[in-house]
């Protein structure tokens, strides 16, 4: 039946055994396909090759072999460009240019596409109010932001052109537990909200239940399984999975 | 046929009058040795043709005879001062040439002719105090064979010539513990010092009455003689030659040791020497202009901030380029770093020479050399400056679909500006200070006062070059200090 919806639907996503090696393999035919408006959180334990995944559905790592097809168009060199721009990437930390405030990292590439600062302005006010960012944070450097501001910065940087698709590596990482816990919660609406095809990438399976409609699990560059929290703990595809569930530890376990 | 020689024929004569020097308002180039007495009679020929109502444009110290005979050959220079002994053993020790017919007819060769000689014999002779040559009784150099204890300081010139340090030690059989090679100005320092005991000497120098000392009988008849002339190019401006064959004859010994006296010892501006000589002698009234100290400061300042400025503007225009494409063509990168890496092996001193044959003699061949050493900080910065950039920063910039173009001109070069702005200013600071090399090359600047004051051995004028040149060092950092300073607010 999963198949089957796979198969009609289209899908904004798609996969088709990518691999990639460097001094080993990361990657191992790796296939996923992700329909438009979905979340899909893709875990693991750190190396298994989850980041190098997304970067190269990003475009900025050339897989070996496989395809990656984009809103139905299959990856180029000279598409490339254009279909970056329909992808918002978000990474865990320093990925804001540290000489620019941040309104000039949020106007760096619609200043480049040509847009009037009207409707450059217009926009920063939606995603300022949509990410709850103060607006008077907006002339400030990186630097002057906390963790917090400077990942909401980073949010609206990614969403300026509005596009179908959101790829986020860990894009919470680093941020401390009472902030996260807001961030989670503001990132779960907006996606809700605005109906974004988000691949999200994360270590913690309560963030990865919480933010994301289904559930890739990643093991050693080959996604093990692939389903909604509910069936991966009920039916654990093998002992790596049922082991990975178990090792999430609750804090209220101790109590 | 008759008429297409004919033609053919007039056209040579009307393109080498036109081409040779022969316009009477361009500036007769005289160029002097490093030593006093060359630049003495260097003064009084300026003075003499100046008289005579043409315009000059005079080279002191240009360097030792290689650098003087190339620029004259070159056609660098018009006119120089010389001596037969080194023009026959030294420059061209390679022909037979028995007596003056031979040499006027080898130089001819090259374009050049000889003035007759002025009437002294400046050769070289070996000399030391005259208390120690008589408590070790010694008469002539080979006397020196029996104190190879004795340690010798000789010109730098003296030491690489056939008719110097190396022949000499053949015919002698000299086989002294130590010999040094240093100034000539600095020997007679070394001598009176007690550090050395044997220096080459030129006969005419003053020192030798000043500092009571023996000259050393040449008892082999080894050194030839150096007759005084002036070298000038045969297609020099014929009206000119009068001004510089006026000379010959006119010069004696003792008249010439006074001059050199009256500027080395007595401290009088070698124009004014030149003057009173052509005044008393001649009857040439000459007009000359003794700068003041500021000015003459103003005059350094500007020619070495022009040295300065346009060899780093460039240097800057050039470099940040090549530092790019050092990061961004990676077949490049080792070749290009490496390559600038050797242009800042090469000795500075050894650079500026190399830049003669290229470019001749003055500011120009001063500025390809400086520009050259300019390079190495700023590519290096450039390119490290854009490859210290983090992988995050990278990565968010490709994935914002910028292109490449503009991810380095908005992204990556003004994330390297600090460092490339570090790499200006080491260059900038190397470049204030072996600027001071280019008067070695007639190119001016704060190295003129301190080649003079090593002339003159004046620790004043040494230092009128030297202070501002540190000072002008210490304020070139301050700003970028200050600019740094400024682009980190």
């Amino acid at each position: 039946m999963e198949t089957s919806r796979i198969l009609y639907i289209p899908c904004m996503i798609q996969t088709r055994y990518i691999s990639k090696s460097y001094d080993q393999k990361v990657l191992d035919d790796v296939s996923l396909s992700i329909e438009k408006g979905k979340t899909v959180s893709l875990i693991g334990p750190s190396g298994c090759g989850k980041s190098t995944f997304l970067r190269i559905i990003m475009g900025l790592i050339q897989p070996d072999s496989g395809e990656i097809q984009i809103d139905g168009k299959v990856m180029a060199s000279k598409n490339a460009l254009a279909l970056r721009r329909k992808m918002g990437y978000v990474i865990q930390s320093g990925g804001l240019f540290p000489h620019l405030t941040a309104r000039e990292n949020l106007t760096l590439v619609t200043h480049y596409l040509g847009w009037d600062k009207a409707k450059e302005n217009e926009r920063i006010q939606e995603l300022s109010e949509l990410t709850n960012m103060n607006p008077s944070m907006l002339n400030r450097k990186p630097e002057n932001l906390s963790g917090g501001q400077a990942q909401r910065i980073s949010l609206m940087r990614a969403l300026m052109l509005d596009p179908p698709i959101l790829l986020m590596d860990e894009p919470l990482g680093s941020i401390d537990p009472l902030v996260r816990y807001e961030l989670q919660n503001d990132l779960r609406s907006i996606f809700r909200e605005l109906n974004k095809t988000v691949l999200l990438v994360t270590h913690d399976l309560g963030e990865a239940a919480f933010l994301g409609d289904e559930i890739a699990l990643m093991k050693a560059g080959e996604i093990i399984q692939t389903g909604s929290i509910k069936e991966i703990i009920e039916h654990p595809a093998n002992e790596f999975v049922k082991q990975f569930v178990q090792a999430q530890r609750s804090p209220l376990e101790e109590y | 046929m008759r008429f297409l020689i004919l033609l053919l024929l007039s056209f040579c004569i009307f393109t080498n009058s036109s081409f040779g020097r022969v316009q009477t308002d361009e500036p007769v180039r005289i160029g002097t040795k490093t030593f006093t007495e060359s630049v003495i009679l260097g003064e009084i020929l300026k003075q003499s043709i100046e008289s005579d109502g043409y315009e000059t444009a005079i080279y002191k110290q240009l360097g030792g005879t290689r650098i003087l005979w190339n620029a004259l050959v070159g056609n660098e220079i018009d006119v120089y001062p010389d001596y037969t002994g080194t023009i026959i053993e030294e420059i061209l020790g390679e022909r037979e040439i028995e007596n003056r017919e031979d040499l006027i007819a080898v130089l001819n060769e090259f374009g050049i002719k000889m003035s007759e000689p002025f009437g002294f014999n400046n050769t070289y002779a070996l000399g030391m105090k005259q208390e120690q040559a008589e408590k070790l009784d010694i008469e002539s150099i080979s006397d020196l064979q029996n104190h190879p204890e004795l340690s010798f300081g000789f010109s730098n010139e003296f030491m690489d010539r056939e008719d110097g340090w190396i022949g000499l030690q053949q015919v002698y059989q000299l086989q002294p513990q130590q010999v040094r090679g240093l100034d000539h100005d600095l020997a007679y320092r070394g001598l009176d010092a007690g550090n050395i005991d044997v220096i080459d000497l030129y006969s005419t120098d003053a020192e030798i009455d000043y500092y009571d000392l023996k000259v050393l009988e040449d008892d082999k008849s080894f050194f030839p003689e150096y007759e005084a002339v002036f070298l000038y190019r045969s297609d020099i401006d014929k009206e000119v030659v009068p001004s510089i064959t006026r000379f010959e004859g006119e010069i004696s010994r003792d008249e010439m040791v006074q001059m050199n006296g009256e500027v080395k010892l007595d401290g009088m501006d070698d124009a004014v020497v030149a003057s009173r000589f052509l005044a008393e002698t001649s009857q040439i009234k000459s007009q000359i202009s003794v700068e003041g100290f500021w000015d003459r400061l103003w005059r350094h300042t500007l020619d070495h901030l022009y040295l300065v400025g346009i060899s780093l503007g460039l240097a800057i225009i050039i470099a940040i380029p090549i530092g790019v494409l050092a990061v961004k063509v990676q077949v490049l990168e080792t070749a290009v770093l490496g390559a600038v890496g050797i242009l800042q092996t090469i000795p500075s001193l050894a650079l500026l020479v190399f830049m003669i044959p290229l470019f001749g003699i003055g500011a120009f061949p001063a500025i390809a050399a400086l520009f050259l050493y300019s390079l190495l900080p700023i590519v290096r910065n450039t390119h490290s400056g854009i490859k210290t950039i983090s992988e995050p920063i990278r990565e968010s910039a490709k994935a914002l679909g910028l292109p490449d173009s503009l991810i380095l001109r908005k992204i990556e070069l003004p994330m390297a500006v600090p460092s490339i702005l570090a790499g200006i200013k080491t260059s900038a600071v190397i470049n204030v200070g072996t600027a001071t090399l280019g008067a070695l090359i007639g190119a001016g600047g704060y190295g003129q006062p301190i080649l003079t004051g090593i002339r003159l051995d004046s620790v004043p004028l040494i230092l009128e070059g030297a202070i501002p040149a540190a000072l002008l060092a210490l304020l070139v950092q301050g700003l970028f200090d200050l600019v740094e300073r400024w682009l980190v607010e």
